[in-house]
């Protein structure tokens, strides 16, 4: 047990010293394998911050009526009943127009703007949900509320929170996509490289056969090679994409500091890093067994 | 020990390498496989080893039948074996201890218990001041010393040479012949495929004579 892990740590460490000894070529591997990884990566990060972003906005779409400026409480009221009273209407909350302004002051960073208004810009409104989520028919009840007396217009709200929603689905496929042919094209980097590997070690390889090596013992320094340069690809890949983040959220710093808000965004989780070293470890790995079962079949002494 | 028994050899392309060879080597002997050039020496070496494998009859090395043997046991077989090659077959990108050391390397020796073998193994051969120099640094008979080196450093039972002074001189090649004398006297079986007259007759060996792939007399 104790000599196979010495086997082993021998092994490892010439394969250190087999990616030192060509060091540019090495280099530039590595570097084709990050810079691959760091695309869906990167676009993966993307996502996932618009998607927090997005997160506390409600899916479900609602529909906003505003009401005119000088609608009195009465035909307010009136409006209230018609609301409660429509079969295809599930809830609905009313929004005065202080209230909506003292919201948007929090929410906007924009109160030294509002603060100098000289009256508030913002009618009374209902916020309202249907019973029926299809497109049609909240479009149809949409209709039917911008009819009604003192209503000056009525909005499908969460249509855009749907248009990112399916946005980011898509961009979550193209993760999976882009990721896929990624992992593909790792494989094949990693056959070609060991590829040339077993073809310029010929004679060491016909050599250890001669003198009693088992495939796994020829086999093994070939597979080290491939799990590390796929490792150090994935570390390359971490090293661009937060390098990216950290250098995104210090401009956004400024900006933010300028609107009041904070928006920054999350880097890489502990779990994401790890999944990042070990997902281009393990393709490495495999690559080089393709590669190395392949072509140590052909060199017999 | 080896027990050779209705071989032959044809290798595709209808060239016949062996016919019909057959002999015993007992443990400790010392045999020399002559013949000139293309009667079989090698190809017979290669069948011990299961680097090629016969097209008739059987071979019996250690009980086992090296003829019909898994491509998986090949190694272990292998490892009985020190081979010693006319070309020395040395790894020139590495040190002379790192080459004695590869069939230890191989085996899953210790580094410690390694380091110990491949140091006597370099001595025997006189080679132990060059253990840090490269093979390419050494001369021809230097260089197949190490190839000996090598070969014994695992103390396998059985010692296969092909035409191990092929390329020597004189001195050189007594020098080698002194060292199978030696390994042989400790209980090795020594064999030697060579068509070196001068080599044959310092050693007095049994001979295992072939001609055009058959047997010519066996003594």
């Amino acid at each position: 047990m104790k000599a196979w892990a010495a086997q082993h740590a021998r092994c490892f460490a010439a394969t250190f010293v087999r990616l030192a000894r060509t060091p540019l070529g090495s280099l530039f591997n590595i570097l084709v394998i990050g810079i691959a990884l760091s695309l869906p990566v990167g676009l993966y990060v993307l996502i996932d911050n618009l998607q927090a972003a997005s997160g506390h906005l409600a899916a479900e779409p609602q529909i906003s009526a505003f009401l005119a400026l000088d609608a009195s409480r009465a035909e307010i009221a009136l409006i209230e009943t018609r609301l409660k009273q429509n079969a295809r209407v599930q809830r609905y909350r009313f929004v005065p127009r202080d209230q909506a302004l003292q919201e948007l002051k929090q929410s906007s960073g924009l109160a030294d703007v509002i603060d100098n208004l000289p009256q508030n810009p913002l009618p009374d409104a209902f916020i309202v949900s249907a019973r029926d989520n299809t497109p049609q028919a909240l479009e149809s009840l949409r209709e039917e509320i911008a009819q009604w007396p003192r209503v000056v217009h009525a909005q499908l709200d969460a249509a855009w929170a749907r248009r990112l929603d399916a946005t980011l689905r898509f961009g979550r496929a193209l993760v999976l996509i882009l990721g896929g042919l990624l992992a593909v094209a790792l494989i094949a980097v990693t056959f070609n490289t060991i590829r040339l590997q077993v073809l310029t070690q010929r004679e060491e390889v016909e050599v250890v056969k001669l003198i009693g090596a088992t495939d796994a013992f020829i086999r093994r320094p070939f597979l080290y090679y491939g799990a590390l340069q796929g490792a150090a690809g994935g570390v390359v890949a971490w090293l661009i994409v937060t390098g990216a983040v950290w250098l995104v959220n210090r401009n956004l710093g400024e900006l933010s500091h300028v609107y009041a808000s904070l928006f920054q965004l999350r880097q890489l989780t502990p779990l994401d890093s790890a999944v990042l070293l070990a997902l281009p470890l393990a393709l490495g790995w495999f690559g080089a067994w393709l590669s190395v079962g392949r072509h140590l079949r052909v060199i017999e002494p | 020990m080896i027990s050779l028994s209705h071989v032959s050899k044809r290798y595709p392309g209808g060239r016949e390498a062996l016919h019909d060879v057959g002999f015993n080597i007992d443990s400790g002997e010392l045999a020399f496989i002559t013949g000139h050039s293309g009667a079989g020496k090698t190809t017979l070496l290669k069948l011990l080893v299961a680097i090629e494998r016969p097209t008739a009859g059987s071979i019996i090395v250690n009980g086992q039948n090296v003829g019909s043997l898994q491509a998986r046991a090949v190694p272990f077989l292998r490892r009985k074996f020190g081979l010693i090659f006319q070309d020395h077959k040395l790894l020139f990108d590495r040190s002379v201890f790192d080459n004695v050391a590869l069939p230890l390397d191989i085996a899953g020796y210790g580094a410690k218990d390694a380091g110990r073998r491949v140091r006597a193994a370099l001595d025997k051969v006189g080679l132990l001041k060059y253990e840090k120099a490269l093979p390419i640094t050494l001369s021809g008979g230097e260089q197949q010393r190490l190839c000996i080196a090598r070969a014994i450093v695992h103390r396998p039972s059985i010692l296969l040479a092909d035409e191990p002074t092929g390329n020597l001189d004189a001195d050189y090649a007594n020098d080698i012949g002194e060292l199978f004398r030696s390994f042989n006297q400790v209980g090795v079986t020594v064999i030697v495929a060579t068509h070196d007259q001068a080599l044959l007759a310092r050693l007095n060996p049994r001979v295992i004579a072939l001609r055009n792939g058959a047997m010519a007399q066996a003594s």
